[in-house]
């Protein structure tokens, strides 16, 4: 788009509603809650809780194990633990390998798993499991304690492996970019 | 009789050799054989089947479905592929339109649907089908392929398989729904906007980044596909379309749109949807669909009748634009004679190319490339492989080795007729 179309609709939407249809409903913070689950990689949106590794460990055992194997070694579903060098186009992804970030792991695992049950976490066991994945990849300590200050600081060995396709097309990076 | 002259090696004939010149002609250069005398059938002699209430094609044309990855269910992605084989045009069926669901086709009532967009935005509005339907709506072609589609071609040796199973996570529709700008001038954009981050209602909740610039240019919230609702497998009852740009951020089952300053570096962004480089390093946030073609008859699987007149046909689109120009060679890209395009051509939209051929029986090899509106060009398989890389074994056909693979592919046609995979 081009950029004095930009400017037009912020200049638009300054001042009064626009002259469309108008059909949406308002909708504040609190009636958005329960679908508000996006994790940026600074950090932004992270819920309160806390969760260690060894309370993961059980978590991971009842609810994870039989799909991504005991201890992460992977089964029916892939590996979580363990960090194969990248040697060709066609190796396998790891969160150790690959992953740039470690918000993506809180927010894959409270969006998407397990698999035939998303959402049926606590938001501390999503911290816990988090914790758990980490330290078995040797990315965090056995005892650190994962939580919204904690996580965005964990360093992923792939962070700096990436390059976008079209520099030209990737909005320009802004104060909050990592 | 000038016309029938091949343009091309190896029998390309003129791309307008029957545009003008009538079936008469075509005799001329294929002969006529002696037909069978002609009886009245069975269905000509009773009343036929009932009508139904919704259509579905002639029980002769059961093998013109999709190709299913995980039949059963089981606890990963399933795939759907569509048969370009066995179809002609450019609109795909809507019951034969590529499906990647990454835990089903979520089952959702539109009464209970939801439409937020917040964020970063003056107003956060919440919408419902029903209101979203009664928004001025506009109608427009779009191809949708998955970055993943074409994967095959990164193996070391061709891979024996249909154009369904190398090229079957592409398809083209009419789209119809709200364009995205119209409702985000009703939310207002905050300056500090940069990205909108798409979620959907399925069991993943799904969930992309889209460049903002992207969204105000052509991004539309797709209620209709090809007249009907859009169906479970393309997100009913809404999706986000974005046309041209990698399948996946076409976010189906759409629920949410959360305006930041920030991309989410969702799983399948910085992990799934970023193919490796030969250097380790990958791309991430490739966005475009580059241009892309293949020929779709004949291919593998296809019958050839003995020597004489083929119409060689095939798909062309590119997510910069308009195709502006397919080239086709029956020599392995030794000499080459430019195809005919079926108006209209759409941008963003699968166009169909055709070329007439006369083929003498030996063996030849067919290739197809295209340009686009932005100057664009195919590459050939050497070029993507040089910069690319290539898998370091021979994958299952519906592995994905890597992904964004638009470069050329070569059909060989043996002198007994059976057409087969190569790289030439
Ligand atoms: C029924 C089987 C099943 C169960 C149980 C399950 N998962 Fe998964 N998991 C999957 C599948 C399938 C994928 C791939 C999803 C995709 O690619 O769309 C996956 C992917 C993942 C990934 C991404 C792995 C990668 O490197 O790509 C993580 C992390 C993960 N699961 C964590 C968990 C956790 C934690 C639990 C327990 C709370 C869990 N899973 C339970 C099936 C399962």
């Amino acid at each position: 788009m081009s950029t004095p179309r930009l400017v037009a609709l912020l200049l638009a939407c300054g001042t009064a509603h626009a002259a469309g249809p108008n059909l949406g409903q308002p909708l504040t913070h609190a009636e958005l809650a329960a679908w508000n689950i996006h994790v940026l990689p600074d950090g932004t949106n992270l819920p309160k809780g806390t969760g260690t590794s060894a309370q993961g460990a059980s978590v991971y055992a009842q609810k994870c194990a039989h799909c991504h194997g005991e201890a992460g070694k992977g089964a029916v579903s892939a590996a979580l633990v363990g960090a194969p060098p990248i040697k060709s186009i066609d190796a396998t992804k790891t969160i150790a390998n690959f992953w740039p970030y470690p918000t993506t792991l809180f927010d894959f695992i409270r969006r998407s798993m397990p698999w035939q049950a998303p959402r049926s976490l606590s938001d501390d066991e999503v911290y816990a499991l988090t914790a758990y994945i980490l330290a078995q990849n040797k990315l965090i300590g056995e005892n650190d304690v994962m939580n919204a200050e904690t996580l965005p600081k964990v360093k992923m060995p792939n962070r700096d492996g990436f390059t976008p396709r079209f520099p030209n097309l990737m909005p320009p990076r802004s104060g909050r970019d990592l | 009789m000038e016309k029938f002259q091949p343009v091309a090696g190896n029998g390309l004939l003129d791309r307008r050799a029957f545009l003008r010149g009538g079936a008469a002609l075509a005799a001329a250069v294929t002969g006529y054989a002696r037909a069978e005398p002609l009886a009245e059938a069975p269905w000509s002699k009773e009343p036929g089947e009932l009508v139904p209430a919704y259509g579905t094609p002639s029980k002769f044309e059961k093998a013109a479905v999709r190709t299913l990855s995980n039949p059963k269910g089981e606890p990963r992605t399933s795939h759907a592929r569509t048969p370009h084989q066995l179809l002609q045009g450019t609109a795909t069926p809507n019951g034969l339109h590529f499906t990647i669901s990454h835990a089903g086709n979520a089952d959702i009532d539109p009464a209970q649907h939801r439409l937020a967009i917040h964020g970063l935005v003056k107003r956060a509005l919440v919408f419902t089908p029903e209101t979203l339907s009664r928004y001025p709506l506009v109608s427009r072609f779009a191809f949708v392929e998955c970055g993943g589609n074409s994967a095959p071609l990164f193996s070391p040796e061709p891979i024996q398989a249909t154009v369904q199973a190398i090229h079957g996570l592409a398809s083209c529709a009419e789209w119809t729904g709200v364009p995205l700008a119209t409702l985000l001038e009703e939310t207002g954009v905050d300056a500090k906007a940069k990205w909108v981050i798409a979620e959907g209602a399925d069991s993943p909740h799904l969930s992309r980044s889209v460049p903002l610039e992207k969204i105000l240019d052509d991004a539309m919230v797709a209620l209709y596909q090809n007249s009907e609702r859009v169906m479970p497998g393309q997100g009913y009852p809404m999706r986000l379309l974005l046309p041209g740009w990698e399948g996946n951020m076409n976010v189906k089952w759409l629920r949410r749109l959360e305006l930041t300053e920030q991309p989410a570096m969702s799983y399948y962004e910085s992990r799934t949807y970023a193919p490796i480089l030969p250097s380790g390093k990958a791309y991430q946030f490739y966005f475009i669909q580059e241009v892309k073609s293949f020929i779709t008859q004949p291919s593998v699987g296809f019958g050839m009748k003995g020597p004489g007149f083929y119409e060689i046909s095939g798909i062309a689109y590119s997510g910069n634009g308009r195709i502006t120009k397919v080239m086709v060679s029956a020599d392995a890209g030794k000499t080459w004679a430019e195809a005919a395009l079926q108006e209209p051509v759409m941008s963003k939209s699968f166009t169909r190319f055709r070329i007439p051929w006369q083929w003498n029986g030996g063996p030849a090899v067919l290739q197809s490339r295209a340009w686009d509106a932005l100057g664009n060009v195919q590459p050939t398989r050497a070029e993507i492989v040089a910069q690319r890389g290539v898998a370091s074994r021979v994958p299952p056909p519906t592995a994905f080795p890597s992904q964004h693979y638009n470069a050329i592919t070569s059909w060989a046609i043996d002198a007994n007729g059976s057409v087969r995979h190569v790289y030439a």
